[in-house]
């Protein structure tokens, strides 16, 4: 702070943290807050507000768990709300998408950080990043071009005899899980990068020096060295998908609704604010608590990811 | 078990810098052999194309009489010691040594033991659960070499491994190292650009320069009879006098100066060539009177105590700079700067040498 002081000067100084605070409380911090609070009151016409009925509860929570649907996991048949049928599937699904950007991007990172020359390094970056100047709905109908029936996938692999007839991609969640593995991989990519690039070349040829196939090697000393790159990577990623709206309204399919999507009817289409609220930060609530479990099941720390 | 090896035409290019170029030399199985020459000699590259990193554009490396060839390095009976250790920081040492036998499919109980084994070697006890980041420099040495060690390597080749070290356990580690190399009897080939290191511990030295080894041959052979002005200055100090050759008999020869006419050793005669003349600072003498053979006054421009000796500069009235090392026998007064001596030398410690080999050795 010290520091700041004598570099900018007490005014500029002041107008940065000014700045700063305001975007972060006023704009971030402040509306949120507002949303949490009015997720434990009711829906009521305006004359109600600030009325009697106008109370602190958790009925906005409970509502997800109504009107119950058949749900079978590991064989085992139950009954639980739509919403919560939706709600499992999109961590579920999320949780893939994050598994599938590790496999892809995995052996690319490490690829580009110690095995590809210098100088061709730009040229494949800007190859990673060229996607990434077309807009993202772009990207999801593109996708939603190839997947359907009628799409070039399906005539390609016709025109290869592969298949005899049209598959219908766009059917469950599949055609949402490939569309976000494609929006969000560079997110998994540059992390692993990051860590890879950091490895000491040096362990990884004493590794072989000392006998190790490289699967082992990969195991043993380049893995657990990216592990806090893959770790950023996987936070990255799940929460993008879990919380992602634009990919599963544009490609989803009947049978594969996202609880964002969910979030989305209420709040727009019911003009229920505080129910959506409360959804929404059932899902933030979940979201945060799976990427805690899962860091202390593979032991990261939070610091490491900082990095 | 150790092997031997052999460097038969051996070249390297990188692009179009020939880094390696057509060594020759076979190494004995349980030989201390050093390669010791300036950064960007090519031993590194050598001691890549012997663990098997990089593959040879020209010639063949034999390990035991083994075509190495196509061969990677975790193929080849060697264990390599990086210039920076290479440690895996995210196992505890014990992990670290017994790596090469993890990956040999020994199992659990059989690894931790040698690896406490190997660590009792290295005199390194109760280091077993620590991570690599809990030790010292010469601790993480150690474990490096304990882990090369693990897989019981027909060769080990070490790359500059003390160079991270302080002076103290560097010259510590010198000792240890041979102590372990004698033990264990393996084939150690050190690679170094120390050639205090080089002749300490090696039983041969082999220096280069520019991808050419220039000698191979014993640390006193090196040091005493180097077989070109390369190695001559390169191993030691020298004072590089040019004169021509004016007459030779029974292998010596009068040579005129600049400073005067010299008389030094010539090896094969060739009368009215202009030669470099090699003389040792710790061959000169300093005295007050002009001395019978080989001696030119000088004027004394700077005198560094050094402990154990006194290395004194002096300047002939030409300006050719000469360099003398005094031993410090505690007795003699130590001269000043600015007075007029003389330094001489015998003409058997004055040796004629071609300058660096692009001949090759």
């Amino acid at each position: 702070m010290q520091d700041l002081f004598r570099r900018y000067g007490k005014g500029l100084t002041y107008t940065i943290l000014g700045l700063t605070f305001f975007w972060l409380f006023v704009l971030v911090i402040l509306p949120d807050f507002k949303l949490l609070e009015s997720s434990f009151r009711p829906y009521l016409p305006v004359v109600d507000i600030g009325g009697p009925l106008d109370v602190y509860s958790l009925e906005n929570y409970g509502d997800i768990l109504g009107n119950e649907v058949p749900f079978s996991v590991f064989g085992i048949d139950m009954m639980i709300g739509a919403r919560v049928k939706v709600f499992v599937l999109t961590i579920y699904y999320s949780a893939i998408v994050t598994a599938i950007t590790f496999v892809l991007a995995y052996p690319l990172s490490y690829y580009l950080a110690k095995v590809v020359s210098s100088k061709s390094l730009p040229t494949l970056f800007l190859l990673l990043f060229v996607p990434l100047w077309v807009s993202e709905v772009l990207r999801s109908f593109a996708w939603f071009i190839i997947l359907t029936l009628k799409g070039p996938l399906n005539a390609f692999l016709m025109a290869l005899g592969v298949i005899e007839k049209e598959i219908r991609w766009i059917d469950g969640y599949s055609p949402v899980v490939v569309t976000l593995v494609y929006a969000y991989v560079l997110f998994m990519l540059f992390p692993l990068y990051n860590a890879m690039q950091s490895l000491d070349s040096n362990q990884v040829e004493a590794a072989e020096d000392l006998g190790s196939p490289w699967w082992r090697t990969h195991w043993r000393v380049i893995l657990p060295h990216a592990k806090p790159g893959i770790a950023s990577g996987a936070v990255m990623v799940f929460m993008l998908s879990a919380g992602s709206l634009l990919v599963p309204a544009i490609i989803n399919s009947p049978t594969g609704n996202w609880f964002t999507q969910t979030i989305q009817d209420i709040m727009l289409g019911g003009q229920d604010w505080n129910s959506g609220a409360a959804f929404a930060f059932m899902l933030l609530l979940f979201c945060t608590v799976t990427v805690t479990l899962a860091m202390r099941v593979f032991r990261v720390k939070l610091s490491d990811i900082a990095k | 078990m150790s092997a031997g090896i052999e460097l038969d035409n051996v070249c390297c290019d990188f692009g179009k810098f020939r880094a390696v170029d057509r060594v020759n030399v076979t190494i004995q199985p349980g030989e201390f052999f050093s390669f010791l020459g300036p950064s960007g000699c090519g031993k590194t590259t050598i001691l890549r194309m012997i663990s098997g990193f990089t593959e040879p554009t020209e010639g063949v490396v034999r390990i035991g009489g083994k075509d190495m060839r196509g061969q990677r390095p975790n193929q080849r009976p060697t264990a390599l010691i990086f210039q920076n250790l290479a440690l895996f920081p995210l196992m505890p040492i014990w992990e670290n040594i017994a790596f090469g036998l993890e990956v040999r499919g020994v199992d659990k109980a059989a690894r931790r033991k040698r690896a406490e084994e190997l660590l009792a070697l290295v005199d390194l006890h109760d280091s077993a659960d620590k991570m690599v980041s809990q030790l010292s420099g010469g601790q993480k040495q150690r474990v490096a070499i304990a882990r090369a060690l693990a897989v019981e390597p027909a060769v080990m080749l070490l790359d500059e491994p003390l160079s991270a070290l302080d002076l103290k356990l560097r010259q510590h580690m010198r000792a240890e190292l041979r102590a372990i190399q004698k033990r264990t009897g393996v084939t150690f080939i050190y690679i170094t650009h120390d050639q205090g290191e080089a002749l300490a511990m090696s039983d041969r030295v082999g220096v280069m320069s520019q991808g050419r080894l220039q000698q191979v041959a014993n640390p006193r052979d090196i040091y005493n009879n180097p077989i070109n002005g390369f190695v001559a200055s390169f191993v030691g100090e020298n004072n590089i006098l040019t004169g021509d050759v004016q007459s030779a008999s029974g292998g010596y020869a009068s040579f005129s100066t600049a400073i005067g006419t010299l008389k030094a050793r010539l090896p094969d005669t060739s009368v009215g060539k202009t030669v470099k003349i090699y003389v040792r600072p710790e061959h000169i003498a300093l005295t007050e009177a002009a001395a019978a053979e080989n001696s030119v006054p000088v004027t004394l421009s700077e005198v560094a105590f050094e402990g154990n000796f006194i290395t004194v500069h002096g300047m002939t009235e030409g300006g050719t700079r000469m360099i003398a090392e005094v031993r410090n026998d505690g007795a003699a007064s130590v001269p000043t700067a600015g007075t007029q001596m003389h330094m001489s030398f015998s003409a058997a410690n004055a040796s004629l040498l071609p300058d660096s080999a692009t001949t090759g050795a």
